[in-house]
């Protein structure tokens, strides 16, 4: 499974989701935001956490219109896969890649620590690791991370069972205690906690794991 | 010429920097302040003759996230 993991100015966790995606048996290219293309045969893209561009006008808004980002659009209309986090689900979010946006957080705070989430649904290449209702623990590390959508698209993500996973005790205000939803096409996952971060032991615990072992283990098989 | 692209929050949208602006002021002793929505002003310095539609496709694409945020464009 060949990943590419996009690097814009002032992203923090590209490396960090760059070796979780090597530990679960990836071949990982890593592609700077002025570049126009996607290495050849590219099974996944990872668009990850950070401040890109210094979250300068809104988190992702400038990301959004970078070169590279037409590309990792192009790959999500063909059907290809999407890994979003923290910021990078805000980024998919402003690309319009997945509905809705990141306001920030209800209490004002940014947010550093482990939380616990709920995996909502099984099914999806990013979740087929768990088990639906599964609880797991990773850290969360964001200021704006409150999910907002209209009401007819919160609808639409929970009937079409498209909410990976829900806060346990929702920390950011979040609507519906979101904190990762799917494309409809099931091949994009966004969310705000940080499975790259919750990944090997030196980590304090290895439930993030399981996302980066099932995405290789079915995309090595596409 | 000069355009100045006005950025609020819509009408519903949670807005908790602007609910704790309110809360400063009420403890500065500013009574009757019933709600704050924070928004944000771009100016653009433009080439003269630049069509009000042109700012107007600039605040769809990049300036407001309209998800979130209504724009108006004032032409200076």
């Amino acid at each position: 499974m060949h990943a590419a993991v996009v690097v814009f100015p002032g992203s923090n966790c590209d490396r960090d989701l760059a070796v979780a995606l090597e530990r679960a048996g990836a071949r990982v290219s890593m592609v700077w935001h002025k570049d126009t293309s996607m290495p050849e045969g590219v099974d996944l893209i990872g668009v990850p956490g950070g401040f890109s561009f210094g979250d300068y006008l809104r988190c992702g808004a400038i990301a959004a219109n970078s070169p590279i980002c037409r590309s990792v659009k192009d790959h999500a209309d063909r059907g290809g896969y999407v890994l979003g986090v923290c910021n990078g689900f805000q980024i998919l979010t402003e690309t319009r890649v997945l509905p809705g946006t990141l306001l920030r957080n209800a209490g004002l705070k940014y947010i550093c620590r482990s939380v616990p989430l709920t995996v909502t649904t099984a099914d999806s290449a990013f979740t087929n690791g768990y088990v639906a209702g599964q609880s797991i623990t990773v850290p969360i590390a964001h200021h704006d991370g409150n999910y907002h959508a209209d009401a007819e698209t919160l609808r639409a993500l929970a009937a079409e069972d498209r909410i990976a996973f829900r806060y346990g005790d929702n920390p950011n205000g979040s609507a519906d205690d979101i904190a990762g939803i799917l494309s409809a096409n099931r091949r994009v996952l966004g969310m705000m906690p940080h499975p790259e971060r919750m990944a090997e032991a030196a980590h304090g615990g290895t439930d993030g794991a399981a996302m980066f072992v099932g995405l290789v283990r079915q995309l090595e098989h596409a | 010429m000069k355009a100045r692209v006005h950025i609020m929050l819509k009408t519903g949208v949670l807005d908790p920097q602007g609910e704790a602006v309110r809360n400063a002021l009420g403890s500065l002793g500013f009574d009757g302040v019933n709600s704050v929505r924070q928004g944000k002003v771009i100016e653009l310095d433009l080439k003269d003759g630049t069509d009000e539609a042109i700012v107007n496709d600039m605040c769809e694409r990049l300036l407001a996230n309209t998800v979130i945020e209504s724009y108006r464009v004032e032409i200076l």
